[in-house]
């Protein structure tokens, strides 16, 4: 088995961009550590690569022409596409992995189909996990976009059919690999409503991802997801790649819905490969 | 429908230093290349992003284009409370505003 570690992480940007304005700082760097831990313990598990399973907000891909999914395949990227003032990260060029994206591509296409991109810029979705992952940007990293943004989106189901076909492609490959899923849960970022969280809602959720419940996590649908959990909640779809890629027990190791300047309910998550 | 156009505009915008300096210093001419109405032409020249909230520009796209005019995050939030105030409801997309004009669940 080659899938070493698996995580889940908030990504939005006001977390780097907007940090000066969270009013509790201690809690504020509470959150930071867990983070910065998940990090320790992703790399004590020696990944070659770090697949970063993100909700891409219009950096590479636009309604002319937009893939359900799409993994990177190029031996660089970079990021951010943001100001980097505005995000509270400087541009960076990011190692890649060309050849072992094309490998587990191939793999993924024998059950599902994915588009591939041999250039990404990497938005906030990747740059802000990456900051605390990875804070040297010094470990390959392979994209994987799921669209969130632009409906009509891939079902749930499906979501969770890809977490499977990607976990079958790093068991194909030599290469130790950690995977992370970026995004939601509640939350309507870039509207007057930013900073609105649904708590009751993101700790249901994370209870169904923690006990890895399959039919709980596809017992949502789009509509009451964007009543209840807003347009960011269509993000869980890259929490639930993840539990289907990792097969094991979840473990949140921090939720907060209590810093509402970084327009989310902070999480930081890991999953036993199973 | 010119929604997708004025998207596409902010979209490469967005990406583009390139497209980033044109916006800069010969905007009429890079509006000309989209295929814009009058109201949503107006808002870009402006840099109004209030009625581009209201005319459906997805919040994604939006917040970036706040950044690059310099607007500070309350200033962004504000606008698009104004931008409903004044001409209604979000009139596509997902972005909609759920919050009355006077909430302001950041404490901005």
């Amino acid at each position: 088995m080659s899938l070493v570690f698996a995580g889940v992480s908030s990504h939005a940007p006001g977390i780097t961009g907007r940090s000066h304005l969270a009013p509790d700082a201690a809690h504020r760097d509470e959150f930071y550590a867990a983070y910065r831990r998940m990090g320790e313990a992703m790399m004590a598990t020696r990944p070659d690569a770090v697949i970063i399973v993100a909700a891409e907000h219009f950096a590479n891909f636009f309604m002319n022409n937009m893939p359900a999914y799409a993994v990177g395949m190029a031996d660089h990227y970079e990021g951010p596409i943001e100001d980097p003032a505005w995000l509270g990260i400087p541009k960076t060029r990011i190692p890649g992995a060309a050849e072992l994206s094309k490998r587990i591509i191939t793999e993924i296409l024998q059950s599902t189909d994915v588009a591939y991109a041999e250039e990404w810029k990497f938005d906030h979705g990747v740059m802000v996990p990456l900051s605390f992952l990875t804070p040297k940007f010094d470990t390959p990293v392979i994209p994987v976009n799921i669209n969130c943004q632009g409906p009509p989106l891939t079902p749930l189901h499906r979501a969770w059919a890809f977490g499977e076909a990607l976990r079958r492609a790093c068991d194909s490959v030599p290469e130790r690999i950690a995977v992370v899923g970026t995004g939601g849960i509640s939350h309507w970022p870039a509207t007057p409503d930013s900073g609105k969280i649904n708590e009751p809602w993101d700790r249901d959720f994370l209870d169904r991802w923690s006990r890895n419940d399959r039919a709980a996590l596809l017992n949502y649908n789009d509509v009451d997801i964007y009543r209840e959990a807003g347009q960011g909640g269509f993000e869980i779809r890259t929490f639930l790649a993840v539990a289907a890629a990792a097969r094991g027990q979840g473990h949140v190791w921090f939720y907060t819905a209590a810093i509402p300047i970084f327009a989310v309910g902070c999480t930081v998550g890991v999953m036993d490969v199973a | 429908m010119s929604l997708y156009a004025l998207q596409k505009m902010i979209f490469e915008l967005n990406r583009s230093p390139l497209v980033q300096e044109r916006f800069k210093t010969d905007l009429p001419r890079l509006l000309d290349e989209f295929d814009l109405d009058e109201e949503e032409r107006g808002a870009v020249e402006r840099h109004d992003i209030g009625l581009l909230y209201v005319l459906g520009v997805n919040g994604q796209l939006l917040m970036h284009l706040s950044a690059l005019i310099g607007q500070p995050w309350a200033d962004y939030l504000q606008a698009m409370r104004d931008g409903v105030a004044k001409h209604g409801p979000v009139r596509a997309g997902v972005y909609a505003m759920t919050t009355a004009l006077d909430e302001k669940v950041a404490g901005l």
